[in-house]
């Protein structure tokens, strides 16, 4: 998989007495997809927000482009970038007027021409003109994987990009996702509770139950294992009764 | 500090303004009504008074004033829960932005929406009541800066407490400004106020401006004792807010608050 770009050692997040992470370690190679599968509170958007220095972690080490992450954070989130269902884009503001704005955030050269450049790439050049807030949810996930990959990202965090999307729309995504990593080999980190995601998309899935990785492999590695007919069927099982016996 | 990154921030914060009819009325309104009332007021004031007519004057200065200092601060937190309202904060603090450039940003779009506004009165206050607040003069800039530095101060404090504590303390963007009105002196000197308030009333930097407006509007020169007073006491409350500020941030990172700030 050659260098890696991100290496998480023995992380741990807790929020109280909650343990949202624990002993979490993985890596991430350059051009590679990561899926972080796991039921709502599995801890995948807290390993994320670690990752982009939005949560201090209680302990264990995070490294990104082989720089310390907390000493580091602008450089790193510098060469990164990120998208959500759950963010979205001043909606008060024109497409073309918010990819400005997130192209002088990244102090991105040639700002017009990359906009250009993306919007054609995704096939939105028509909506350049129109208000964010008034974009169908389609055409809002394009113009925010636009604007994630201003700065030519080397490593993409993507935290439930196709929740609230109809499948029509979520399958387009994929595609767009596997597009630009072809295109651009950017690194991603991809997270999900949907197994149709991880299955089409990642390239290695690290299946994470309150806050620990319990498998991790190609989605085809893990359900071999498991001995189960297919990542949801696993999913299920995990969801309701924990308990795992791993075919050794 | 990168100054693309304060340009995009501000240009962020400057066009949603600019597509915003009532984002343009909210800042214009709210002072020109304030003015109206208090233009009013003066007219009545001069028609039943015997003083000199400069004590009614006061008046309309001390509004006028009093705005720079909550506009300032306004500008600052609004344009921090603007990014909030849109679940756009997260994209913002995950970008290469540094905390300072954060600040920086705002605090100009402060700065403008004062510039504004400011223009906005000092016409009217001539227009309706013959009341010229360029009679100040030069002392007028450093006296305005000062309440503006001041009003930052307090916007990062405000800002920082709905970082920290999240929408539901949304409303003391609006609130906090006016704990600070009493006592610093705004419509009345401070030897009005009981002896025991007036060292807590000095403690302000705003109290030590409106004192020295108040002596340049009775005609008693540049009031360079005053603003020194102001000068040093805002170093002493920036320094403090500005530690504040990255106490709460660094809390909100540690509670996990940051990300969820706008995404619930
Ligand atoms: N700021 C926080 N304070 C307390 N608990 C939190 C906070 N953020 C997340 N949690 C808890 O941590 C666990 C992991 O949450 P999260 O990472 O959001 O899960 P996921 O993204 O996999 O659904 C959950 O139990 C959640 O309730
Ligand atoms: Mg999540």
């Amino acid at each position: 998989m050659g260098e890696a770009i991100v290496e998480i050692g023995h992380l741990r997040k807790v929020f109280g007495k909650l343990v949202a992470i624990e002993d979490l370690s993985f890596t991430v190679g350059r051009g590679e997809i990561v899926g972080l599968l796991g039921a709502n509170g599995a801890g995948k958007t807290t390993a994320l927000s670690i990752l982009m220095g939005l949560i201090t972690p209680t302990s264990g080490s995070a490294r990104v482009f082989g720089l310390e992450l907390e000493r580091h954070r602008v450089a790193i989130l510098q060469r990164m970038n990120f998208s959500s269902a759950y963010t979205a884009l001043p909606s008060n503001l024109r497409v073309e007027e918010n990819l400005m704005v997130f192209a002088r955030l990244y102090s991105v050269r040639n700002a017009q021409r990359k906009i250009d450049e993306l919007l054609e790439l995704l096939e939105i050049a028509h909506l350049k003109k129109r208000v964010a807030g008034r974009l169908s949810s389609g055409e809002s996930a394009r113009v925010s994987l636009c604007k994630s990959l201003l700065n030519d990202p080397e490593l993409l965090l993507l935290d439930e990009p196709t929740a609230s999307l109809d499948p029509d729309i979520a399958d387009k995504v994929r595609k767009w996702l596997r597009l630009v990593q072809r295109e651009r080999g950017i690194g991603m980190i991809y997270t999900s509770h949907t197994m149709r995601d991880v299955e089409e998309v990642c390239d290695r899935v690290l299946f994470m139950r309150q806050g620990r990785v319990f498998a991790e492999g190609t989605p085809a590695d893990i359900v071999a294992r498991f001995r189960e007919k297919s990542l949801e069927s696993l999913f299920i099982r995990v969801a309701r009764d924990g308990e795992l016996e791993e075919e050794s | 500090m990168n100054w693309s990154v304060i340009f995009g921030l501000v240009c962020r914060y400057t066009y949603i303004i600019r597509r915003s009819v009532p984002r343009i009325i909210e800042m214009l309104f709210w002072p020109v009504l304030d003015l109206l009332v208090w233009a009013f007021l003066t007219m009545y004031l001069r028609g039943i008074s015997h003083g000199p007519p400069s004590a009614v004057t006061f008046l309309l200065g001390a509004m006028i004033f009093w705005d720079v200092l909550f506009r300032s601060q306004q500008g600052m937190t609004v344009s921090f829960l603007e990014d909030v309202w849109t679940r756009n904060i997260i994209n913002v603090f995950v970008a290469p932005v540094r905390v300072r450039e954060f600040l920086a940003a705002t605090a100009l779009v402060g700065l403008l929406k004062v510039t504004i506004i400011i223009v906005l009165l000092t016409a009217l206050a001539a227009a309706l009541c013959g009341f010229n607040l360029l009679v100040v003069g030069w002392g007028l800039v450093p006296l305005f800066a000062n309440l503006i530095v001041m009003g930052w101060g307090i916007g990062m404090v405000t800002t920082a407490l709905i970082m920290r504590f999240g929408q539901a303390v949304e409303m003391l963007a609006w609130a906090i400004p006016f704990l600070f009105q009493p006592l610093s002196a705004v419509f009345y000197p401070v030897s009005v106020l009981p002896a025991w308030l007036q060292p807590a009333a000095l403690a302000l930097p705003s109290t030590h401006v409106f004192e020295g407006m108040r002596d340049v509007l009775a005609g008693g020169g540049f009031p360079a004792r005053h603003l020194w007073w102001a000068l040093a006491l805002n170093a002493v409350f920036l320094a403090a807010e500005a530690g504040f500020f990255l106490w709460m941030y660094e809390s909100t990172r540690e509670k996990g608050y940051l990300a969820k700030l706008g995404t619930q």
